[in-house]
Formats: C-alpha cells, sequence, structure tokens
C-alpha cells in the first residue's frame, strides 16, 4: 500500500495555493486572520517537506502524476534528494520570516496586510512548484509565479522600490523568455518536457547546435534570476529596498532556487556527458570568482546597510556557482561534487536571512538605513546586534560558523581540482567579508555619537534600551544561533548523507 | 541563390521570429519611456510565442480538433502541444504586462513622469543613492 507521503509533493503546492485564496477572502471579514493563516500553512508545509525528506532518504523517490495522466504526456512531480533538501531549506526559511513578518508589516504596511500575505503564499507557490515539479515547462510557469509575486512583494513599499521592481520586472521577463526558448529549442528536437524522458531521448543529439543553444539559453536566462555576476545589475536595489522579510527570503532563497533550477537543467536533463563536452563548468567557476571579488569590492563601497548585504548576495552566488563549477572536478567525499554548493544553499540561506532581518529590525525601531547612524546601537539594542554579530563573523569565515564550513570545502575542493588561483580568491575574500562587515561592527559598538557627549559615556551602562518585540528577535535568533549549529553539524558530517545521494544519482561520486 | 532559399526562405519563420525578438530587445534596451520598455518586452515575448506556434504547424494541417470525420477522411492537422504551451506563456506575459503597468502608474503617481532618466533623477534629488 502506498504511503500518504506520495501525495504531499502536490499538496505542499496546492495548500499553498489555496491558502492564498483563502487569505484573501477571510481577510475581507477580519485583517488578522491573514497571519495566521499564512502561518499555519507554512508550518504545515514545513512538516510535510520534512516528512518527504524522509520518506525519499528511507524509501526512495516519489513520482506523482498530477491527474493520473503517464508521464511524457502528463506532468508529473518528482521528488529527489536534491528537490527534498532545498524543499525544506525554503520553507524553513519562509516560514522564519512569516514569524517575523507580523510585528513587522503592521508597522511598515499596515493598509496592504491581506494582499501582502495573499502575495507572499503565492511566492511560496511559486518556489515549492520550481523544486518538486519533474517537467521543464511546468518550472518555467512556476519560475514566472516566483518572479510575479516578488516584483509585487518589492513594489509593496512605494517610491523607490517601484523602480527597482520595474528593472527587475523587465530583467527578470527577458531570463524568463530565454527559458522559455530553451524549453522550445530542447521540444524541436525531442518533442518531449518531461525532465527524465528529456535525459534519455537527448544523448543522441549531443553535438547538435539546437541542443547546444538550448542550453546557453537556459544558462543565461537562469544566470539573471540568480543574479550571477555580469547579470547581477536588477539585485542590489531590489533587495535593498523590499520590506526586510521579503528581502531575507529574495536573497536567502528565490536566488537560490533558480540555482536549484540551473543545477537540475544541468545535471537532470543534460546529464555529466553533455557537461564534459563543453567548458561549462570552468567558465562558471571563473564566473563565480570574479563575482566573489567584483561583489566584495561594491559592498565595501555601499553607504546603506541593506544594499551592502544585497552586493554581498552577489558575492555569495558566487561562491554557489564557483563549487557548483568545481563540481565535474573535485571527487573525494565530503568536498566534492555537488556538496559545497549545496551546503552554501542552506548556509546563506541561515546567515543572509539572519543579516536582513536585523536589517530590518533597525529600519523597524528607529529607521535607519545608513550604517553612519549606526552609532550606539549595541547598546541601545543588545540582542540584536549580537545576532548580528554572530552572522557576520559567520560570513566571515570564523569556525565552527556556516560560513567557515562552506569556504573549508570550496578550498578543499578546488585545491583537489588543481586551481589554486581559487584559494587565493577565496581567502581574499574573507578578508573583503572583514572589512565591510568590521565597519558596521565598529559603528555599532565602538565609534561614539555626537549625542553620547562625556556625561553619558561615564554611565554607558545606563543607555535606555530599546529592543524589538519578542515576535521579531525570535526568528533572528533561531537563525543565528543555527548559523553556528548547522556548522558543527556539517562539519560532524550529520546531513551528508543526503548530498552524498544526490552526488550519486548525479553519477558524481564516481572518479571521471 | 539555392543557398539563400535554402537558408533563409525555407526557414522565414524562424527569420520573422528572430527579427521581431531584435525589434523587442531593442525597445526594452534603448527607451526611455517605460511603457515603451514595456511594448518592446511584449514584442520580444510574442516572438517566441510565434517561434513556439510555428514549430507546431503540419503542412497542409487543419486545426487539431479531432472527431469522427477527421479521422475517416485522413486529414492531417497541427501539433496542438505547442498551442497548449503558448496559451500558458501568454497568460504568463499579460500577468507580467499588467504588473509592469501597474509599477508605471504607481511611479507616474509618485514622481509625476514616466521616463526612466528623469526618475532616477528625481530619486537621486531625494537622497537615495543609486550606483
Amino acid at each position: 500500500m502506498p504511503s500518504v507521503v506520495e501525495h504531499f509533493p502536490v499538496l505542499v503546492v496546492v495548500v499553498s495555493l489555496l491558502s492564498a485564496i483563502t487569505i484573501l477572502i477571510a481577510g475581507w471579514i477580519n485583517r488578522k486572520t491573514a497571519w495566521y493563516i499564512s502561518l499555519a500553512t507554512l508550518l504545515g508545509q514545513f512538516i510535510a517537506s520534512l516528512f518527504i525528506l524522509h520518506h525519499v532518504m528511507t524509501v526512495g523517490s516519489i513520482r506523482y502524476r498530477l491527474g493520473g495522466w503517464a508521464p511524457p504526456w502528463g506532468i508529473e512531480y518528482v521528488m529527489d534528494a536534491l528537490n527534498a533538501y532545498v524543499l525544506v531549506v525554503l520553507l524553513f526559511l519562509g516560514l522564519v520570516c512569516v514569524i517575523y513578518s507580523k510585528r513587522n508589516i503592521e508597522h511598515e504596511l499596515p493598509q496592504k496586510v491581506v494582499s501582502f500575505y495573499t502575495i507572499y503564499q503565492l511566492l511560496i507557490t511559486g518556489l515549492c512548484g520550481i523544486t518538486v515539479t519533474g517537467d521543464i515547462f511546468n518550472m518555467y510557469v512556476f519560475l514566472e509565479i516566483t518572479s510575479l509575486s516578488a516584483y509585487a512583494l518589492i513594489a509593496s513599499r512605494g517610491k523607490i522600490a517601484l523602480k527597482a521592481s520595474f528593472t527587475y520586472l523587465v530583467l527578470g521577463s527577458i531570463g524568463a523568455c530565454f527559458f522559455l526558448l530553451g524549453v522550445g529549442f530542447l521540444y524541436a528536437v525531442t518533442g518531449s518536457l518531461n525532465i527524465q524522458d528529456l535525459s534519455l531521448l537527448l544523448p543522441p543529439f549531443y553535438g547538435n547546435r539546437v541542443v547546444l543553444a538550448a542550453f546557453v539559453f537556459f544558462l543565461v536566462g537562469l544566470s539573471i534570476k540568480m543574479a550571477l555576476f555580469p547579470l547581477h545589475t536588477w539585485l542590489p536595489d531590489a533587495h535593498a529596498f523590499a520590506p526586510a522579510e521579503i528581502s531575507a527570503m529574495l536573497s536567502g532563497i528565490i536566488i537560490e532556487v533558480s540555482t536549484y533550477a540551473f543545477i537540475r537543467v544541468a545535471f537532470s536533463v543534460f546529464t555529466l556527458r553533455f557537461l564534459r563536452l563543453l567548458p561549462i563548468f570552468d567558465i562558471l567557476s571563473w564566473l563565480g570568482a570574479v563575482a566573489i571579488i567584483i561583489g566584495s569590492v561594491l559592498a565595501i563601497t555601499q553607504v546603506n546597510l541593506k544594499r551592502m548585504l544585497a552586493y554581498s548576495s552577489v558575492a555569495n552566488m558566487g561562491y554557489i556557482v564557483l563549487a557548483l563549477g568545481l563540481s565535474t572536478s573535485a571527487r573525494t567525499l565530503p568536498w566534492g561534487g555537488l556538496n559545497p554548493a549545496l551546503m552554501h544553499i542552506l548556509n546563506h540561506a541561515l546567515m543572509k536571512g539572519c543579516l536582513f532581518l536585523v536589517a530590518g529590525a533597525f529600519i523597524y525601531k528607529a529607521d535607519l538605513w545608513y550604517i553612519k547612524d549606526f552609532v550606539g546601537l549595541g547598546r541601545k539594542m543588545p540582542y540584536t546586534c549580537a545576532a548580528f554579530v554572530i552572522a557576520a563573523i559567520s560570513m566571515i569565515g570564523v569556525p565552527p560558523s556556516v560560513g567557515f564550513v562552506s569556504k573549508l570545502y570550496i578550498i578543499l575542493a578546488s585545491i583537489e581540482a588543481k586551481k589554486f588561483f581559487f584559494v587565493a580568491v577565496l581567502l581574499l575574500s574573507s578578508l573583503l567579508n572583514l572589512v565591510y562587515f568590521w565597519r558596521v561592527i565598529e559603528t555599532m559598538y565602538m565609534k561614539r555619537g555626537k549625542e553620547q557627549d562625556h556625561s553619558h559615556a561615564s554611565h554607558g551602562s545606563h543607555v535606555q534600551r530599546e529592543e524589538i518585540p519578542f515576535g521579531m528577535l525570535s526568528p533572528i535568533w533561531v537563525l543565528a544561533s543555527l548559523c553556528i549549529i548547522m556548522g558543527i553539524l556539517w562539519l560532524a558530517n550529520v546531513p551528508t548523507p543526503i548530498l552524498n545521494q544526490v552526488n550519486s544519482m548525479f553519477g558524481l561520486d564516481m572518479k571521471p | 541563390m539555392e543557398w539563400f532559399i535554402a537558408k533563409i526562405f525555407a526557414k522565414y519563420n524562424y527569420w520573422i521570429s528572430i527579427i521581431l525578438m531584435m525589434i523587442g530587445f531593442y525597445g526594452i534596451v534603448a527607451k526611455d519611456n517605460l511603457i515603451k520598455k514595456i511594448i518592446g518586452l511584449n514584442i520580444f515575448q510574442t516572438a517566441i510565442f510565434l517561434y513556439f506556434i510555428s514549430l507546431g504547424a503540419v503542412k497542409a494541417g487543419t486545426a487539431p480538433i479531432v472527431d469522427a470525420e477527421i479521422i475517416r477522411k485522413g486529414y492531417v492537422y497541427a501539433n496542438p502541444l505547442p498551442h497548449v504551451l503558448i496559451l500558458t506563456a501568454i497568460v504568463v506575459s499579460v500577468a507580467t504586462t499588467a504588473v509592469a503597468l501597474s509599477l508605471v502608474i504607481r511611479m507616474h503617481q509618485e514622481y509625476g513622469t514616466i521616463e526612466e532618466s528623469e526618475i532616477i533623477e528625481k530619486s537621486r534629488d531625494k537622497g537615495m543613492t543609486w550606483t
């Protein structure tokens, strides 16, 4: 008898979609219900995703036929170790952000609470859809659902966010169109849209120019979506001027899910044999290295904290893409294959989620955007600032934090691949990270402002505390403590069986 | 001449969709007016729809509505799958256009202009850094 868990992949998507409509209707009657419905849905989805991950690890992958139509014709949802892992990560951050958003959204967008949660649930629907689907055209549709809700959520603050959202919309639509064109090319060659079916039908056409062009269209389209270095120009404004929890979702999850889409296309649709024919992964690792340096340098020049964090996201996408580029040449576990890339997807979600939520807390409490205004915050908001410090040292890569583990494994992978230049890039990037985070920490804890003259300074401990409400502080601290706990768990190899299964699924665990 | 016919005329549907795509792309990149940018985006998307639809065309094929008569008389009919895909993609494109237009309306309320360069200038005046 099939287990009930086999129905969860479709439920994760459908329940979220239905809850978006429920929020809209219930919100008419009572605005306060919106948050509770959203929270309950995300909690349910998160628990379901844990069940899916457990089922995938113990029993095997789940294949769900929508409407009972057989795969090459009907749409199929496929859960394996890769997307079960990404699903857990994305729903976890989604849940944390929704807990945080209660007070923040009431404060920032009091008139738009109902529509905010409606679109937020649509965003979660799109993200879950991208991860669970086993059909490439379906993936395009979900990519667009995700992006459309992201455009609306970014614009929700009005003013300058509108322009940022419009830029993102134009570039994101071009990216999605390229993806669609890639789908069209593959369809023209094979006549199929199912990912597994495509991977079986494509090998005879690997030298074909249409197939090569299709891959390039997928690469460029998804590079725009995941803000890979030369195509990152939409990212800083969009991430900086969105509400805090949306910035956290954008940086922590949305660009990572686009990376997941690329991994799925590269390894599941095209398979490893195709990737060996072209130097794609060399190019990717170099682009990643350039993104790391340029992103970090631009982050140093920023005066606005959220823009600084946004540029840091460009650098962090560089880490993921660099690790992805090394995945075909480094094979020794635990740092071989896709391990560091997938690891950094979770690690970046934790770190950057925490940092953006803290930046949102400063805006919530005192409308502080610029780093120079943070003088004395270390005393006023001690718990928030402590969480910021933990996440920041994690970004810098102090052991045993998550950032340290990612960097260590990417360095080990590049040593194994004999690309010593990347080791230098990673060490330099740690230094650059230190420069731009230390500037913030120094302002928060050490600089004295004009208003705190000598009479105050001598009684520094009597500064009035102005902490943010518990509902906002607890998500920040959950993420900050996970930055350390997950680091120890990674070093102890607790979650690595999931990643090892991904590697063996794509044939990355064998020596070439 | 033969080469010309084989490369251009025999594949004219692809050429048209590429030309349309480039026109749309030019509109997105070169136009300062945000509405014109959206029109460029729409042309870009439509070019891709055209490519998909022309994939499904079958020589002398009728509409893919299969009934007993079509099967009995042995008519050929166009491949309906690209049509269905593009129906979905058109919905996506309409939604994108709707969101983009509503953003432009809000920007017009906020800044009193829909020229991109003027909007950037005005937001710089308000003290928000752009670069």
